[in-house]
Protein backbone atom coordinates (compact mmCIF):
# COMPACT_ATOMS: atom_id res chain seq x y z
CA UNK A 1 0.00 0.00 0.00
CA UNK A 2 1.28 3.02 -0.92
CA UNK A 3 1.49 5.92 2.37
CA UNK A 4 1.45 9.41 1.71
CA UNK A 5 3.29 11.10 4.92
CA UNK A 6 3.72 15.08 5.03
CA UNK A 7 6.39 17.88 6.77
CA UNK A 8 5.30 20.51 8.51
CA UNK A 9 6.54 22.38 5.94
CA UNK A 10 3.80 20.97 3.74
CA UNK A 11 5.70 18.65 1.75
CA UNK A 12 4.82 15.29 0.81
CA UNK A 13 6.19 12.17 0.32
CA UNK A 14 4.59 8.87 -1.11
CA UNK A 15 6.68 6.00 -0.87
CA UNK A 16 6.64 3.20 -4.25
CA UNK A 17 8.96 0.83 -3.50
CA UNK A 18 12.29 2.50 -2.43
CA UNK A 19 12.00 5.59 -4.15
CA UNK A 20 10.02 8.46 -2.46
CA UNK A 21 7.66 10.87 -4.55
CA UNK A 22 8.07 14.11 -3.57
CA UNK A 23 5.78 17.63 -3.68
CA UNK A 24 4.03 20.41 -2.00
CA UNK A 25 0.56 19.58 -0.50
CA UNK A 26 -2.11 20.67 -2.22
CA UNK A 27 -2.68 23.25 0.72
CA UNK A 28 0.50 24.58 0.04
CA UNK A 29 -0.29 25.18 -3.49
CA UNK A 30 -3.82 27.14 -2.70
CA UNK A 31 -1.41 29.47 0.18
CA UNK A 32 1.03 30.11 -2.60
CA UNK A 33 -1.00 31.03 -5.60
CA UNK A 34 0.15 30.32 -9.40
CA UNK A 35 3.31 28.79 -9.50
CA UNK A 36 5.31 30.07 -12.30
CA UNK A 37 8.37 28.46 -12.15
CA UNK A 38 10.39 25.38 -10.32
CA UNK A 39 14.13 25.33 -9.76
CA UNK A 40 14.72 21.23 -9.64
CA UNK A 41 17.55 19.93 -7.38
CA UNK A 42 20.41 17.97 -9.89
CA UNK A 43 19.70 14.58 -10.38
CA UNK A 44 22.14 12.35 -8.42
CA UNK A 45 22.53 14.99 -5.61
CA UNK A 46 22.84 13.90 -2.26
CA UNK A 47 20.31 15.31 -0.24
CA UNK A 48 20.26 14.88 3.76
CA UNK A 49 16.76 15.40 5.50
CA UNK A 50 16.01 18.96 6.00
CA UNK A 51 18.46 20.62 3.02
CA UNK A 52 16.45 23.29 0.37
CA UNK A 53 15.85 20.45 -2.25
CA UNK A 54 13.95 22.76 -4.76
CA UNK A 55 11.92 26.27 -4.87
CA UNK A 56 8.58 26.70 -6.22
CA UNK A 57 8.23 30.20 -7.38
CA UNK A 58 4.29 32.18 -7.35
CA UNK A 59 3.86 35.91 -8.97
CA UNK A 60 4.64 37.41 -6.09
CA UNK A 61 7.06 35.32 -3.71
CA UNK A 62 9.73 32.52 -3.92
CA UNK A 63 9.35 29.12 -1.38
CA UNK A 64 12.00 26.59 -0.40
CA UNK A 65 11.18 23.11 -0.99
CA UNK A 66 13.14 20.87 2.05
CA UNK A 67 14.32 17.21 1.43
CA UNK A 68 11.64 15.05 3.90
CA UNK A 69 13.58 12.06 3.90
CA UNK A 70 17.22 12.04 2.91
CA UNK A 71 19.06 9.83 -0.40
CA UNK A 72 20.24 10.65 -3.40
CA UNK A 73 17.52 12.24 -6.36
CA UNK A 74 16.87 9.80 -8.65
CA UNK A 75 14.32 12.05 -10.84
CA UNK A 76 13.13 14.98 -11.31
CA UNK A 77 9.68 16.50 -12.91
CA UNK A 78 10.27 17.50 -16.36
CA UNK A 79 6.37 18.65 -17.07
CA UNK A 80 6.35 20.91 -13.77
CA UNK A 81 10.02 22.43 -15.44
CA UNK A 82 7.59 23.02 -18.31
CA UNK A 83 4.20 23.35 -17.07
CA UNK A 84 4.70 25.31 -13.78
CA UNK A 85 0.55 25.42 -12.87
CA UNK A 86 0.80 21.76 -12.56
CA UNK A 87 1.56 22.05 -8.92
CA UNK A 88 -1.54 24.29 -8.66
CA UNK A 89 -3.71 22.15 -10.74
CA UNK A 90 -2.54 18.37 -9.02
CA UNK A 91 0.23 18.99 -6.54
CA UNK A 92 -0.40 15.29 -5.13
CA UNK A 93 -0.42 13.77 -8.77
CA UNK A 94 1.18 15.01 -11.89
CA UNK A 95 2.79 18.26 -9.99
CA UNK A 96 5.44 15.91 -8.07
CA UNK A 97 8.99 17.86 -8.55
CA UNK A 98 10.98 14.99 -7.47
CA UNK A 99 12.28 11.11 -6.69
CA UNK A 100 14.69 10.29 -3.55
CA UNK A 101 16.13 6.77 -3.60
CA UNK A 102 15.29 6.77 0.34
CA UNK A 103 18.46 5.95 2.41
CA UNK A 104 17.37 4.97 5.66
CA UNK A 105 13.59 4.34 5.29
CA UNK A 106 13.51 5.11 9.05
CA UNK A 107 12.94 8.13 8.86
CA UNK A 108 9.87 8.06 7.58
CA UNK A 109 8.27 7.36 11.00
CA UNK A 110 8.93 10.61 12.23
CA UNK A 111 6.97 12.31 9.70
CA UNK A 112 2.93 13.29 9.81
CA UNK A 113 0.56 11.13 8.84
CA UNK A 114 -2.34 12.06 6.46
CA UNK A 115 -4.38 12.54 9.50
CA UNK A 116 -1.92 14.09 11.75
CA UNK A 117 -1.47 16.65 8.74
CA UNK A 118 -4.81 17.59 8.63
CA UNK A 119 -4.98 17.83 12.32
CA UNK A 120 -2.11 20.23 12.32
CA UNK A 121 -4.00 21.98 9.45
CA UNK A 122 -7.02 22.53 11.08
CA UNK A 123 -4.27 24.42 14.31
CA UNK A 124 -2.77 26.76 11.39
CA UNK A 125 -6.21 27.91 10.72
CA UNK B 1 -6.52 38.34 12.26
CA UNK B 2 -5.62 42.44 11.69
CA UNK B 3 -4.92 44.13 15.26
CA UNK B 4 -7.01 46.98 15.99
CA UNK B 5 -4.86 49.59 14.75
CA UNK B 6 -4.84 48.58 11.25
CA UNK B 7 -6.66 50.72 8.88
CA UNK B 8 -9.90 49.72 6.44
CA UNK B 9 -11.00 51.68 3.82
CA UNK B 10 -14.74 51.36 2.90
CA UNK B 11 -14.59 48.47 1.15
CA UNK B 12 -13.77 46.37 3.51
CA UNK B 13 -16.76 44.42 4.28
CA UNK B 14 -17.08 43.69 0.43
CA UNK B 15 -13.68 42.52 0.32
CA UNK B 16 -13.94 40.04 3.27
CA UNK B 17 -17.76 38.87 1.93
CA UNK B 18 -15.94 37.86 -1.58
CA UNK B 19 -13.78 35.81 -0.11
CA UNK B 20 -10.13 38.22 -0.39
CA UNK B 21 -7.25 36.91 1.02
CA UNK B 22 -6.46 40.42 3.41
CA UNK B 23 -2.88 41.56 4.17
CA UNK B 24 -1.55 44.80 5.46
CA UNK B 25 -0.24 47.39 3.25
CA UNK B 26 0.34 51.06 4.19
CA UNK B 27 -1.51 50.54 7.50
CA UNK B 28 -4.44 49.27 6.27
CA UNK B 29 -5.89 45.32 5.76
CA UNK B 30 -6.04 45.53 1.79
CA UNK B 31 -7.10 42.54 -0.60
CA UNK B 32 -4.26 41.24 -1.72
CA UNK B 33 -6.05 38.51 -4.38
CA UNK B 34 -9.69 37.42 -4.71
CA UNK B 35 -10.50 33.59 -5.48
CA UNK B 36 -9.05 33.66 -9.18
CA UNK B 37 -5.50 34.61 -8.10
CA UNK B 38 -3.57 36.81 -9.06
CA UNK B 39 -2.72 35.72 -12.31
CA UNK B 40 -6.46 35.59 -13.26
CA UNK B 41 -6.77 38.62 -11.94
CA UNK B 42 -4.19 40.25 -14.14
CA UNK B 43 -5.27 38.73 -17.07
CA UNK B 44 -9.04 39.32 -16.60
CA UNK B 45 -7.52 43.47 -16.33
CA UNK B 46 -6.17 43.28 -19.59
CA UNK B 47 -8.97 41.85 -21.04
CA UNK B 48 -11.99 43.19 -19.83
CA UNK B 49 -12.25 45.36 -16.74
CA UNK B 50 -10.86 45.04 -13.05
CA UNK B 51 -12.02 46.77 -10.25
CA UNK B 52 -9.51 48.08 -8.14
CA UNK B 53 -10.15 49.56 -4.02
CA UNK B 54 -7.52 52.40 -3.95
CA UNK B 55 -9.41 54.15 -1.30
CA UNK B 56 -6.51 54.21 0.84
CA UNK B 57 -4.39 56.63 -0.82
CA UNK B 58 -4.42 60.16 0.24
CA UNK B 59 -7.16 62.66 -1.56
CA UNK B 60 -6.37 66.39 -0.91
CA UNK B 61 -7.57 69.24 -2.27
CA UNK B 62 -5.68 72.65 -2.43
CA UNK B 63 -7.91 76.10 -2.43
CA UNK B 64 -6.90 79.33 -3.40
CA UNK B 65 -8.08 82.65 -4.38
CA UNK B 66 -7.82 81.46 -8.37
CA UNK B 67 -5.43 79.31 -10.05
CA UNK B 68 -2.46 80.69 -10.68
CA UNK B 69 -2.09 81.35 -6.57
CA UNK B 70 -2.76 77.58 -6.19
CA UNK B 71 -0.35 76.37 -9.03
CA UNK B 72 2.48 78.62 -7.78
CA UNK B 73 2.12 76.99 -4.24
CA UNK B 74 2.18 73.32 -5.40
CA UNK B 75 5.23 74.31 -8.18
CA UNK B 76 7.31 75.48 -4.70
CA UNK B 77 7.54 71.69 -4.20
CA UNK B 78 6.52 70.18 -7.90
CA UNK B 79 8.91 70.19 -10.82
CA UNK B 80 5.77 70.17 -12.72
CA UNK B 81 4.13 73.38 -14.37
CA UNK B 82 0.97 73.40 -12.71
CA UNK B 83 0.42 76.92 -14.33
CA UNK B 84 -0.23 75.61 -17.82
CA UNK B 85 -2.72 72.89 -16.65
CA UNK B 86 -5.89 73.66 -18.42
CA UNK B 87 -9.40 72.81 -16.15
CA UNK B 88 -10.28 69.57 -17.00
CA UNK B 89 -6.79 68.04 -16.79
CA UNK B 90 -4.38 66.50 -14.84
CA UNK B 91 -0.80 65.87 -14.55
CA UNK B 92 1.90 63.43 -12.88
CA UNK B 93 4.28 64.99 -10.93
CA UNK B 94 6.52 64.63 -7.44
CA UNK B 95 7.26 66.10 -4.41
CA UNK B 96 11.05 66.89 -3.81
CA UNK B 97 13.12 67.47 -0.98
CA UNK B 98 15.75 69.77 -0.93
CA UNK B 99 18.25 67.38 -2.30
CA UNK B 100 16.35 66.92 -5.35
CA UNK B 101 15.13 63.43 -3.89
CA UNK B 102 11.40 62.01 -4.50
CA UNK B 103 9.31 62.38 -1.29
CA UNK B 104 6.28 60.67 -3.40
CA UNK B 105 4.59 61.11 -6.40
CA UNK B 106 0.98 62.06 -7.45
CA UNK B 107 -1.63 62.90 -9.64
CA UNK B 108 -2.82 66.22 -9.30
CA UNK B 109 -5.66 67.05 -11.33
CA UNK B 110 -7.42 70.61 -11.84
CA UNK B 111 -11.35 70.33 -11.78
CA UNK B 112 -13.36 72.07 -14.72
CA UNK B 113 -15.31 75.18 -13.78
CA UNK B 114 -13.84 75.47 -9.95
CA UNK B 115 -11.27 78.07 -9.88
CA UNK B 116 -8.64 78.08 -7.35
CA UNK B 117 -8.75 74.66 -6.73
CA UNK B 118 -6.23 71.50 -7.32
CA UNK B 119 -6.68 67.96 -6.28
CA UNK B 120 -3.91 65.59 -5.18
CA UNK B 121 -4.05 61.67 -5.07
CA UNK B 122 -0.94 60.94 -3.46
CA UNK B 123 0.40 57.42 -2.37
CA UNK B 124 -1.07 55.44 1.36
CA UNK B 125 1.89 55.02 2.95
CA UNK B 126 3.55 58.69 1.81
CA UNK B 127 0.19 60.40 2.89
CA UNK B 128 0.96 62.11 6.62
CA UNK B 129 4.39 62.99 5.44
CA UNK B 130 3.36 64.67 2.15
CA UNK B 131 -0.02 66.55 4.04
CA UNK B 132 3.02 67.89 6.32
CA UNK B 133 5.00 68.79 3.73
CA UNK B 134 2.45 70.88 2.14
CA UNK B 135 1.06 72.03 5.08
CA UNK B 136 4.26 73.52 6.27
CA UNK B 137 5.16 74.88 2.46
CA UNK B 138 2.09 76.46 1.39
CA UNK B 139 1.68 79.89 2.10
CA UNK B 140 -1.24 81.76 4.10
CA UNK B 141 -3.28 82.21 0.60
CA UNK B 142 -3.53 78.52 -0.13
CA UNK B 143 -5.14 75.86 2.24
CA UNK B 144 -4.46 72.35 2.18
CA UNK B 145 -7.94 69.81 2.97
CA UNK B 146 -7.83 66.26 3.22
CA UNK B 147 -10.53 64.65 1.90
CA UNK B 148 -10.87 61.84 4.12
CA UNK B 149 -14.87 61.18 3.17
CA UNK B 150 -14.23 60.46 -0.14
CA UNK B 151 -13.08 57.08 -1.25
CA UNK B 152 -11.46 55.95 -4.77
CA UNK B 153 -12.04 53.21 -7.38
CA UNK B 154 -10.36 52.41 -10.28
CA UNK B 155 -11.64 50.51 -12.63
CA UNK B 156 -9.46 49.14 -15.77
CA UNK B 157 -9.18 47.72 -18.57
CA UNK B 158 -10.35 47.55 -22.43
CA UNK B 159 -14.21 47.08 -21.27
CA UNK B 160 -13.98 49.53 -18.55
CA UNK B 161 -15.79 52.49 -20.98
CA UNK B 162 -18.24 50.32 -22.04
CA UNK B 163 -19.30 49.20 -18.46
CA UNK B 164 -19.17 52.75 -17.17
CA UNK B 165 -21.18 53.70 -20.57
CA UNK B 166 -23.97 51.01 -19.56
CA UNK B 167 -23.72 52.38 -15.65
CA UNK B 168 -24.78 55.91 -16.84
CA UNK B 169 -25.27 56.39 -20.00
CA UNK B 170 -25.35 60.31 -20.53
CA UNK B 171 -22.04 60.22 -18.47
CA UNK B 172 -20.24 61.31 -21.42
CA UNK B 173 -16.87 59.70 -20.01
CA UNK B 174 -16.49 57.86 -23.81
CA UNK B 175 -15.52 61.42 -25.00
CA UNK B 176 -12.89 61.97 -22.17
CA UNK B 177 -9.24 62.07 -23.03
CA UNK B 178 -6.65 60.44 -21.21
CA UNK B 179 -5.92 62.27 -18.28
CA UNK B 180 -8.70 64.54 -18.15
CA UNK B 181 -10.95 65.03 -15.54
CA UNK B 182 -14.79 65.94 -14.80
CA UNK B 183 -17.39 65.53 -11.91
CA UNK B 184 -19.84 62.77 -12.91
CA UNK B 185 -23.25 62.00 -11.65
CA UNK B 186 -24.11 57.95 -11.17
CA UNK B 187 -27.64 58.02 -10.36
CA UNK B 188 -27.43 60.65 -7.29
CA UNK B 189 -24.14 60.07 -6.77
CA UNK B 190 -21.61 62.78 -6.83
CA UNK B 191 -17.71 61.73 -8.35
CA UNK B 192 -14.89 63.03 -9.55
CA UNK B 193 -13.81 60.76 -12.41
CA UNK B 194 -10.36 61.07 -14.40
CA UNK B 195 -9.50 58.65 -17.81
CA UNK B 196 -6.16 57.60 -16.46
CA UNK B 197 -4.46 54.68 -14.08
CA UNK B 198 -1.89 52.13 -12.87
CA UNK B 199 -1.73 49.36 -15.31
CA UNK B 200 -0.85 50.29 -19.02
CA UNK B 201 -4.57 49.92 -19.65
CA UNK B 202 -7.80 52.82 -20.82
CA UNK B 203 -9.31 52.83 -17.44
CA UNK B 204 -10.73 55.74 -14.94
CA UNK B 205 -10.10 56.38 -11.32
CA UNK B 206 -13.22 57.55 -9.75
CA UNK B 207 -13.39 59.22 -6.33
CA UNK B 208 -16.68 59.25 -4.50
CA UNK B 209 -18.09 59.58 -1.18
CA UNK B 210 -17.20 57.08 0.97
CA UNK B 211 -20.67 55.64 2.03
CA UNK B 212 -21.79 55.32 -1.26
CA UNK B 213 -18.42 53.30 -2.46
CA UNK B 214 -19.76 49.87 -1.79
CA UNK B 215 -22.81 49.89 -3.69
CA UNK B 216 -21.46 51.71 -6.22
CA UNK B 217 -18.92 48.70 -6.33
CA UNK B 218 -21.50 46.22 -6.24
CA UNK B 219 -23.27 47.68 -9.46
CA UNK B 220 -20.13 47.67 -11.06
CA UNK B 221 -19.30 43.96 -10.28
CA UNK B 222 -22.83 43.26 -11.37
CA UNK B 223 -21.67 43.63 -15.10
CA UNK B 224 -20.18 40.45 -16.38
CA UNK B 225 -17.09 42.32 -17.58
CA UNK B 226 -15.72 43.52 -13.80
CA UNK B 227 -13.98 41.49 -11.84
CA UNK B 228 -12.50 42.04 -8.29
CA UNK B 229 -8.91 42.57 -8.59
CA UNK B 230 -6.54 42.95 -5.83
CA UNK B 231 -3.01 44.39 -4.89
CA UNK B 232 -1.00 41.04 -5.93
CA UNK B 233 -2.52 42.22 -9.44
CA UNK B 234 -2.25 45.71 -9.43
CA UNK B 235 1.44 45.21 -8.66
CA UNK B 236 2.23 43.00 -11.60
CA UNK B 237 0.23 45.07 -13.64
CA UNK B 238 2.12 47.93 -13.23
CA UNK B 239 5.46 46.29 -13.33
CA UNK B 240 4.51 44.87 -16.96
CA UNK B 241 3.87 48.94 -17.72
CA UNK B 242 6.98 50.30 -16.70
CA UNK B 243 5.49 52.22 -14.12
CA UNK B 244 6.84 53.10 -10.44
CA UNK B 245 6.29 52.21 -7.09
CA UNK B 246 6.84 54.66 -4.30
CA UNK B 247 9.77 52.53 -2.21
CA UNK B 248 11.10 50.60 -4.64
CA UNK B 249 11.78 52.58 -7.80
CA UNK B 250 11.31 56.12 -6.03
CA UNK B 251 12.61 57.05 -2.41
CA UNK B 252 14.04 60.44 -0.99
CA UNK B 253 17.79 59.37 -2.56
CA UNK B 254 16.10 59.27 -6.22
CA UNK B 255 15.85 62.19 -8.54
CA UNK B 256 13.21 62.39 -11.07
CA UNK B 257 15.70 62.14 -13.86
CA UNK B 258 17.54 59.01 -12.74
CA UNK B 259 13.90 57.63 -12.26
CA UNK B 260 12.95 57.88 -16.18
CA UNK B 261 10.81 60.70 -15.15
CA UNK B 262 12.23 63.67 -17.00
CA UNK B 263 9.41 63.38 -19.34
CA UNK B 264 6.91 64.88 -16.17
CA UNK B 265 9.02 67.89 -15.95
CA UNK B 266 7.91 70.78 -18.59
CA UNK B 267 9.83 72.47 -20.34
CA UNK B 268 9.83 76.07 -18.29
CA UNK B 269 10.21 74.11 -15.19
CA UNK B 270 13.78 72.56 -16.63
CA UNK B 271 14.49 76.34 -17.48
CA UNK B 272 13.42 78.22 -14.97
CA UNK B 273 14.09 75.72 -12.18
CA UNK B 274 12.46 76.97 -8.18
CA UNK B 275 11.66 73.74 -7.24
CA UNK B 276 13.21 71.76 -4.68
CA UNK B 277 16.63 70.30 -5.90
CA UNK B 278 16.26 71.92 -8.88
CA UNK B 279 19.97 72.50 -9.14
CA UNK B 280 20.66 68.50 -9.05
CA UNK B 281 17.53 67.96 -11.08
CA UNK B 282 19.21 70.71 -14.19
CA UNK B 283 22.69 68.96 -14.18
CA UNK B 284 21.18 65.48 -14.54
CA UNK B 285 18.93 66.69 -17.76
CA UNK B 286 22.14 68.60 -18.90
CA UNK B 287 24.72 65.93 -18.04
CA UNK B 288 22.98 62.94 -18.44
CA UNK B 289 22.11 61.01 -14.84
CA UNK B 290 24.93 58.92 -13.27
CA UNK B 291 22.69 55.73 -12.64
CA UNK B 292 19.13 55.06 -14.80
CA UNK B 293 15.79 53.04 -13.93
CA UNK B 294 16.03 50.22 -16.59
CA UNK B 295 13.60 47.16 -17.47
CA UNK B 296 15.36 44.32 -17.13
CA UNK B 297 14.28 40.16 -18.84
CA UNK B 298 16.24 37.04 -17.26
CA UNK B 299 17.14 34.93 -20.46
CA UNK B 300 15.33 32.21 -18.22
CA UNK B 301 12.34 31.41 -16.89
CA UNK B 302 13.26 31.73 -13.06
CA UNK B 303 12.34 35.26 -11.67
CA UNK B 304 14.75 38.05 -10.07
CA UNK B 305 13.13 40.15 -7.02
CA UNK B 306 13.67 43.25 -5.65
CA UNK B 307 17.10 43.67 -3.58
CA UNK B 308 19.20 41.13 -6.18
CA UNK B 309 22.11 42.45 -7.47
CA UNK B 310 23.11 43.63 -11.23
CA UNK B 311 26.23 42.71 -11.79
CA UNK B 312 28.43 42.96 -15.05
CA UNK B 313 30.39 40.36 -17.00
CA UNK B 314 33.31 40.99 -14.83
CA UNK B 315 30.87 40.32 -11.72
CA UNK B 316 31.31 44.14 -10.61
CA UNK B 317 28.14 45.27 -9.03
CA UNK B 318 25.90 47.82 -11.40
CA UNK B 319 22.49 48.12 -9.87
CA UNK B 320 19.77 46.42 -8.09
CA UNK B 321 16.72 45.04 -8.48
CA UNK B 322 13.90 47.24 -7.46
CA UNK B 323 10.92 45.31 -8.38
CA UNK B 324 10.22 42.02 -10.13
CA UNK B 325 8.35 38.61 -10.59
CA UNK B 326 6.70 37.18 -13.17
CA UNK B 327 4.50 39.21 -15.75
CA UNK B 328 1.74 37.07 -16.38
CA UNK B 329 1.06 38.86 -19.79
CA UNK B 330 4.48 38.73 -20.71
CA UNK B 331 4.63 35.20 -19.27
CA UNK B 332 8.04 35.89 -18.12
CA UNK B 333 10.05 36.57 -15.60
CA UNK B 334 10.42 40.93 -15.31
CA UNK B 335 12.10 42.91 -13.37
CA UNK B 336 13.08 47.17 -13.07
CA UNK B 337 16.21 48.19 -11.20
CA UNK B 338 18.84 50.96 -10.96
CA UNK B 339 22.29 50.12 -13.08
CA UNK B 340 25.09 52.52 -13.71
CA UNK B 341 24.24 54.90 -16.81
CA UNK B 342 27.44 53.11 -18.57
CA UNK B 343 25.46 49.93 -18.54
CA UNK B 344 21.97 51.25 -19.06
CA UNK B 345 21.60 51.04 -22.56
CA UNK B 346 19.01 47.94 -23.89
CA UNK B 347 20.08 44.67 -24.91
CA UNK B 348 22.76 45.32 -22.55
CA UNK B 349 23.65 41.72 -21.33
CA UNK B 350 24.18 42.00 -17.51
CA UNK B 351 23.75 39.02 -14.59
CA UNK B 352 21.35 39.07 -11.87
CA UNK B 353 22.19 37.28 -8.54
CA UNK B 354 19.71 34.85 -7.45
CA UNK B 355 20.14 32.32 -4.54
CA UNK B 356 24.24 33.13 -4.60
CA UNK B 357 23.93 32.32 -8.67
CA UNK B 358 24.37 34.87 -11.72
CA UNK B 359 21.50 34.52 -14.06
CA UNK B 360 21.91 35.48 -17.48
CA UNK B 361 19.64 38.66 -18.14
CA UNK B 362 19.42 41.54 -20.39
CA UNK B 363 18.89 45.47 -20.06
CA UNK B 364 14.71 45.78 -21.49
CA UNK B 365 13.33 48.77 -22.84
CA UNK B 366 9.90 49.85 -21.38
CA UNK B 367 7.06 48.90 -20.57
CA UNK B 368 7.36 45.29 -21.25
CA UNK B 369 3.82 44.75 -22.08
CA UNK B 370 2.48 47.72 -24.51
CA UNK B 371 0.29 50.87 -23.49
CA UNK B 372 -3.29 50.96 -24.33
CA UNK B 373 -4.11 54.43 -23.27
CA UNK B 374 -7.14 55.97 -25.07
CA UNK B 375 -5.56 58.27 -27.51
CA UNK B 376 -9.01 58.92 -29.39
Amino acid sequence: MTETRYTKDHEYVRVEGDVAVIGISDHAQQALGDVVFVELPAVGAALAKGDSAAVVESVKAASDVFAPVSGEVVEVNADVDAQPGLINEDAMGRGWIFKIKLANAGELASLLSEADYEAFLKTLA
Amino acid sequence: MSDSATLRTPLHALHVELGARMGPFAGYDMPIQFSSGILAEHLHTRAHAGLFDVSHMGQAELVGSDHATVAAALERLCPADFLGLAPGRQRYSQLLNPEGGIVDDLMVSRPPGADGRLNLVVNAARKAIDFALLESNLPPSVRLTRLDRLALVALQGPAAVAVLQRLEPNSGLAAMAFMSTQPVRFGRISAFVSRSGYTGEDGFEISLPADEAEAFARRLLADPDVASIGLGARDSLRLEAGLCLYGHELDETIDPIEAGLAWSIQKRRRLEGGFPGAARVQAALVAGPARKRVGLRPDGRAPAREGAEIVDASGAEIGRITSGGFGPSVGAPIAMGYVASSAAASGTPVSLMVRGKPLAARVSPLPFHPHAYHRG
